[in-house]
């Protein structure tokens, strides 16, 4: 069937024409709001109270998901929303990544509130067609789709049967069914998900931009937290932007923007080569610096190398990547990090013997569905990560939760008669994709995959009498969300960095390895807590603006390393700020910057707690994440681990048994993560148990009444 | 033995030991590096050329890459 025969297929539930408007000093000052239980429309007034308190972006979407649910909705509840919002940088095309849209939802994972970013042009498109958020609310009766029309004004909510679920063939038929012309293809962006996303709790959102060299639709993921899942519960096929054209953002002073982004790019010409690679390996560039210093996650975190880390190399990524195209997922990002593989032809699943595009692998992607599963593949990486996209999967979720399968089934756990055949063991690349493929068909043990690690804990234990306590210390989960790939042992600070975040342990509030375990930049706790308030402040200001965070610190000014706190960027630090003032005319410094930030982010955190989450018990970390859990682990780093007890804990451990001995280590680091915790919360301005003091909320302005109400009886 | 010490790890100090050298012995492959010997910066370029003596303290700070 082709797309005119399908559109021809769509009953029309509702449609709603709007004023098309402008954008000013990077607000279009509304919200647009969908909600496909009774297939209402409606335009929203953004206040100047909204953008002052939450700025936009990820804060929009806390303020509009708070205001949205109660604290019992759960995430396959029709009042849970999905909200996408670009925030005011986003869409400028001066400055490299400023096309990140932020995703926020209830997460079946986590049962708390989870945010994702992610490129693409739908966040840009959006604000182009006049809403500085789209707030879904709301169940379909049957699939539908919801087009923003950003040229004709209009919000469309359809019925559309015949499409495709999978996002590589869907993107491709809506992009062609919008599009009035061969070269306006650009011009439509597509949110979509996937068969798997349908079936499991770790869908991911598509966020499509069409490729005008290649004449292919790409694909960026908003990867975790399960709101592909959402998507599909909420049987929406897809969502679909069209923009008349890119809008200027009628910024206030244009020449700084530009000033900086010419300063960026000349960085990008001339040192990207010396330093990440950024535009010829993406992320990838990571791999096997990773696994030099014994970061590289291989076999569900049990160790950082591996002895064929040459198969998975940047090298050989560079080699798979098509060289020398743009491959920015936005406009004018000089950066250009999204590589792509071109040509692959699959060898399993239903698209077997089709050639496709790849969109990655990304570093994350390489340590997911590779090292960590123990397998050293190339081929079958990018062939699972072809599959994840599609399908609406998260690599990174798969990949954490296929390596505690793995180990799972090596120790005896489950068995070939559980998982209904998979032989599941590190390196069992075979048996790694045909989980996956029963995930998409919503068939077998790939049911029982999809439902996350703490589910399948949960499962496991009381299906099989599994040892609770043993799956507690391997499955590599905190708050419910997988880990992303980095081995945290060796860094107290980042374990940190991954199990006190608000959403779960994802590395993009803080990365703080090198600084801790390599540089010993910050011994003290106190100097932990510092790098743990700041990062994460520093990071979470990218989601409230619709930036990408690569651009901060993948390259760097050639006299960085002169200034004074060189692991900043000051540089950089610098050209945000100017460009956050010249989009809205505001004057904020380096501390207001942070003080943005922190509203936000106490803000989300007393949302964990209003959800009844939030406190210090949901900062606690799997016991993998810190230090040895079985003997192997411990043996094979023994001459390490015997230095710590000798060094930092005063024990001898001559003449003890390895069982002592991890026993021994176990408490020590089990104490160093409370003190951890002790000094952030103090830092952080938070009580014991990890509520925000009232006195911080008064400090930093947001001492709301709605904040305060939760906040007080945990005084 | 003599010895210096790269981010408060003792090394055994070479005859002609530059930054380079350092960097392998400690198999320091990240690229993105800031290297002060005794507190002063020593710029890229200049790596193979700065010979560091006995009872240098050498930083070799890792900076932030990726997302």
């Amino acid at each position: 069937m082709n797309t005119s025969e399908m559109k021809s297929k769509h009953k029309l539930l509702k449609d709603y024409s709007y004023e098309l408007g402008e954008i000013e000093k990077g607000y279009t000052n509304r919200t647009l709001y969908v909600n496909l239980s009774n297939n209402e429309i409606k335009e929203k007034p953004v206040t100047q109270f909204m953008k002052d308190k939450f700025i936009g972006g990820k804060g929009f979407g806390l303020k509009l998901l708070w205001d949205a649910t109660k604290p019992q909705t759960k995430w396959d509840d029709p009042e849970n929303e999905i909200i996408i919002s670009p925030g005011p940088i986003g869409g400028i095309t001066q400055y490299a990544g400023a096309g990140k849209s932020l995703v926020v939802s209830l997460s079946p994972l986590t049962d708390i509130v989870i945010d994702s970013n992610v490129g693409g042009y739908f966040g840009p498109f959006l604000k182009f067609a006049g809403f500085d958020a789209l707030e879904i609310q709301g169940k379909a009766e049957k699939d539908v789709i919801v087009i923003i029309d950003g040229k004709e004004g209009v919000v469309r909510i359809e019925e559309a049967p015949e499409e495709a679920v999978d996002s590589h063939i869907l993107a491709e038929q809506l992009t062609d069914m919008y599009a009035k012309s061969e070269n306006k293809k650009n011009f439509v962006s597509v949110v979509s998900a996937g068969l798997a996303a349908e079936n499991s709790n770790i869908g991911v959102l598509n966020f499509s931009f069409y490729d005008k060299k290649r004449k292919k639709v790409r694909l960026k993921q908003a990867g975790r937290g399960g709101i592909g899942s959402v998507l599909r519960n909420k049987k929406i096929k897809a969502i679909v932007a069209i923009a008349d054209g890119i809008k200027p953002n009628n910024v206030v002073d244009l020449d700084a923007i530009k000033e900086c982004g010419a300063r960026f790019n000349k960085e990008m010409r001339e040192l990207d080569d010396d330093q990440c690679r950024m535009k010829k390996e993406g992320t990838a560039h990571l791999v096997e610096i990773m696994d030099d210093y014994d970061l590289l996650p291989t076999k569900n975190f049990k160790y950082g190398s591996h002895k064929d880390i040459m198969n998975i190399h940047s090298s050989v990524w560079r080699s798979k990547f098509t060289q020398n195209v743009f491959d920015g997922c936005w406009i004018g990002c000089t950066m250009s990090c999204a590589k792509a593989v071109d040509g692959f032809e699959l060898k399993t699943g239903p698209y077997k013997g089709d050639k496709v595009i790849v969109d990655g692998p990304e570093y994350e992607t390489v340590g997911g569905l590779g090292s960590n599963c123990g397998i050293f593949d190339a081929d079958h990486i990018i062939e699972a990560n072809f599959y994840c996209d599609t399908y609406g999967i998260d690599t990174i979720s798969f990949g954490t939760l296929t390596a505690f399968l793995m180990e799972c089934y090596e120790a005896g756990i489950i068995n070939k008669e559980i998982t209904g055949g998979l032989e599941l063991t590190f390196g069992n690349k075979d048996a790694a994709i045909e989980l996956m493929h029963q995930m998409a068909r919503g068939e077998d043990f790939g049911v029982i995959a999809g439902l996350g690690i703490r589910k399948m804990k949960k499962y496991f234990a009381e299906k099989y009498g599994a040892d609770i306590n043993f799956m507690n210390d391997i499955g590599m989960e905190n708050k419910g969300l997988e880990y992303s790939q980095y081995v945290s042992k060796e860094s107290l600070a980042q374990q940190g960095g991954y199990a006190m975040t608000n959403k779960g342990p994802q590395h993009d509030e803080a990365w703080l390895i090198f600084m801790d375990m390599v540089n010993k930049q910050i011994p003290t706790f106190e100097d932990k807590a510092e790098a743990l308030h700041y990062f994460p402040m520093f990071r979470t200001w990218f989601g409230l603006m619709g930036l990408c965070k690569l651009p901060w610190n993948d390259v760097e000014p050639v006299n960085n390393a002169e200034t004074d706190e060189p692991a900043k960027v000051p540089e950089h630090v610098a050209n945000y700020i100017t460009i956050f003032n010249a989009v809205t005319g505001l004057n904020i410094d380096k501390k207001e910057m942070i003080r943005q930030s922190e509203r936000v982010y106490n803000f989300q955190r007393t949302f964990n707690i209003r959800r009844g989450y939030g406190l210090r018990k949901h900062d606690a970390q799997p016991y993998r994440a810190a230090g040895p859990v079985t003997i192997e682990e411990y043996e094979s780093r023994s001459e390490r681990y015997d230095k710590q007890l000798l060094e930092n804990i005063d024990v001898n451990p001559e003449g003890k048994s390895t069982e002592e001995k991890v026993a021994i280590l176990r408490k020590y680091k089990e104490d160093m993560y409370e003190q951890l915790l002790d000094a952030v919360y103090q830092r952080r301005g938070w009580t014991q148990n990890g509520v925000p003091k009232i006195s911080h909320l008064k400090d930093i302005g947001m001492d709301l009444p709605e904040v305060l109400e939760i906040v007080e009886p945990l005084q | 033995m003599k010895k210096i010490t790269v981010n408060d790890n003792i090394l055994k100090w070479e005859e002609n030991m530059n930054i380079n050298v350092i960097l392998q012995r400690m198999n320091y492959t990240f690229r993105m590096l800031v290297v002060k010997v005794d507190g002063k910066l020593v710029k890229k370029n200049d790596y193979n050329s700065t010979i560091v003596y006995p009872d240098s303290d050498v930083k070799v700070i890792h900076l932030i890459s990726g997302g």
